[in-house]
C-alpha cells in the first residue's frame, strides 16, 4: 500500500459518483417534465437490476470451481428461507468446508 | 430545521443502519482485497454511497476493464434510483434546491421506501426528518468502510479466508430481491444464458452489457403486465 490515491482510480470513482447522482436526481427531473413513461420502456427499465446483476452471478458460477459452485448453490437454497446476511454466512461456511475439509 | 423531526428520522433510520453496517465493512474489506487503498474505498463510499454498485465497481476494477464500462455498469446498477426519485417527486417538491441536492445525493432503497410510506400515510416529509434518516445511514457507512478496509489489508489472498465467494452470493441475493417484478424468471434466464455465452465468445468486459441488454430487450417485447407496485425485497446500503 504505497500511495493513498491513484489518479485513474479517482477519476473512475468520481465519474461513477456523477453517474450515480444523475440516476438519483434523474427521475425527479424527468417526472417534472414528462407526463408518462411508455409502457415498453418502463418494462425494460424495470428489468434493469435483475438483468445487470444476473450477468455478474451466472459467469461466476459457471467459471468457478466446485468449491464456488457448492457455496453458491448452498446460498441459493438458503435464500428460500433466509435474507442476505445468513445467505452470505452459509455460502461462506460451504466454501471454507470445501476448501479446508475436502481440499477442493 | 426541526429537532424533533430530525431525531425521529434518526430513530427511523437506525434499523437500516444496523442491517447495512456489515455491508459497509464487507465493501471495505473486498475493495482493499481487490487492490484499492482504504482512502479510495472510503472516497467511493462517500461519493457513490450505493452498496451494490460499489461492489460491482470493485468487481470490475479487478478485471482490467475499460473505465467507461465500469462507470456505465455503476450507472446501470443504480438505474433504479431514477424510478425512485420519480415516485418520490410529490413528497419532496417543497424542498429548496439545495435541500433537493442533498436529499437526492443520499437517496437509497430504504430512504425511498420510508419516504414513500411516510408521504403516502399523509405525514409531512420534512427535510429535517429526511436528512436525519439519511445521516444515520451515511456516516456509519463511511466508518464501516474504513474498518472493513483495515481488516481487508490484514488478509492477503481473499481466497484463504473465503471472502471471494461473498461477492457473487451477495449479487445473487440482490437478484432474488427483485423476484416480484414482472417477467423476473425470463429476464434472469436470458441475461444469465447470454452473459455466459458472451463471456466465452466476446470476452470479459462485454458479457455484462450484452447479457443485461438481452434481458432488457426481452422485458420490452414480452406482453406488458400491469405490475402491482411490487416492493422489492432487496436490502442494501
Amino acid at each position: 500500500m504505497g500511495a493513498f490515491f491513484h489518479a485513474d482510480m479517482i477519476a473512475i470513482i468520481l465519474a461513477g459518483a456523477v453517474a450515480t447522482f444523475l440516476t438519483r436526481i434523474g427521475g425527479y427531473w424527468l417526472v417534472m417534465r414528462m407526463k408518462t413513461i411508455p409502457p415498453r420502456l418502463e418494462a425494460a427499465l424495470n428489468a434493469v437490476p435483475a438483468a445487470v446483476l444476473t450477468t455478474l452471478v451466472a459467469p461466476a458460477f459457471f467459471t468457478g470451481g466446485p468449491d464456488v459452485q457448492v457455496a453458491m448453490a448452498a446460498a441459493l437454497i438458503a435464500s428460500l428461507r433466509f435474507s442476505v446476511l445468513p445467505m452470505l454466512a452459509i455460502g461462506w461456511c460451504a466454501v471454507m468446508l470445501m476448501r479446508y475439509a475436502f481440499g477442493v | 430545521m426541526s429537532k424533533a423531526d430530525f431525531f425521529e428520522g434518526v430513530r427511523n433510520g437506525t434499523p437500516v443502519f444496523l442491517s447495512a453496517a456489515p455491508f459497509g465493512a464487507l465493501f471495505g474489506a473486498i475493495a482493499v482485497a481487490n487492490g484499492q487503498t482504504i482512502a479510495e474505498a472510503v472516497l467511493m463510499s462517500m461519493t457513490i454511497f450505493a452498496g451494490a454498485s460499489q461492489l460491482v465497481g470493485i468487481e470490475l476494477f479487478g478485471q482490467n476493464i475499460a473505465p467507461w464500462v465500469i462507470v456505465l455498469s455503476i450507472f446501470a446498477v443504480n438505474f433504479r434510483h431514477i424510478l425512485y426519485s420519480a415516485a418520490m417527486a410529490p413528497f419532496v417538491r417543497h424542498f429548496t434546491a439545495v435541500e433537493k441536492f442533498f436529499a437526492f445525493f443520499v437517496l437509497t432503497d430504504p430512504q425511498f421506501a420510508e419516504t414513500l410510506r411516510r408521504g403516502e400515510a399523509g405525514r409531512k416529509v420534512s427535510f429535517s426528518w429526511y436528512i436525519g434518516f439519511a445521516l444515520v445511514i451515511y456516516i456509519p457507512w463511511q466508518v464501516m468502510t474504513a474498518l472493513g478496509g483495515v481488516f481487508g489489508q490484514l488478509i492477503g489472498d481473499p481466497k484463504v479466508i473465503g471472502i471471494d465467494v461473498l461477492l457473487p452470493i451477495y449479487f445473487m441475493a440482490l437478484v432474488l430481491g427483485f423476484r416480484k417484478r414482472p417477467n423476473f424468471l425470463s429476464v434472469v434466464a436470458i441475461s444469465g444464458a447470454v452473459s455466459v455465452i458472451a463471456y466465452h465468445t466476446v470476452g470479459s468486459p462485454w458479457h455484462v452489457s450484452i447479457g443485461a441488454l438481452a434481458g432488457m430487450a426481452l422485458a420490452a417485447v414480452l406482453p406488458v403486465k400491469r405490475a402491482p407496485a411490487a416492493r422489492d425485497t432487496a436490502q442494501e446500503g
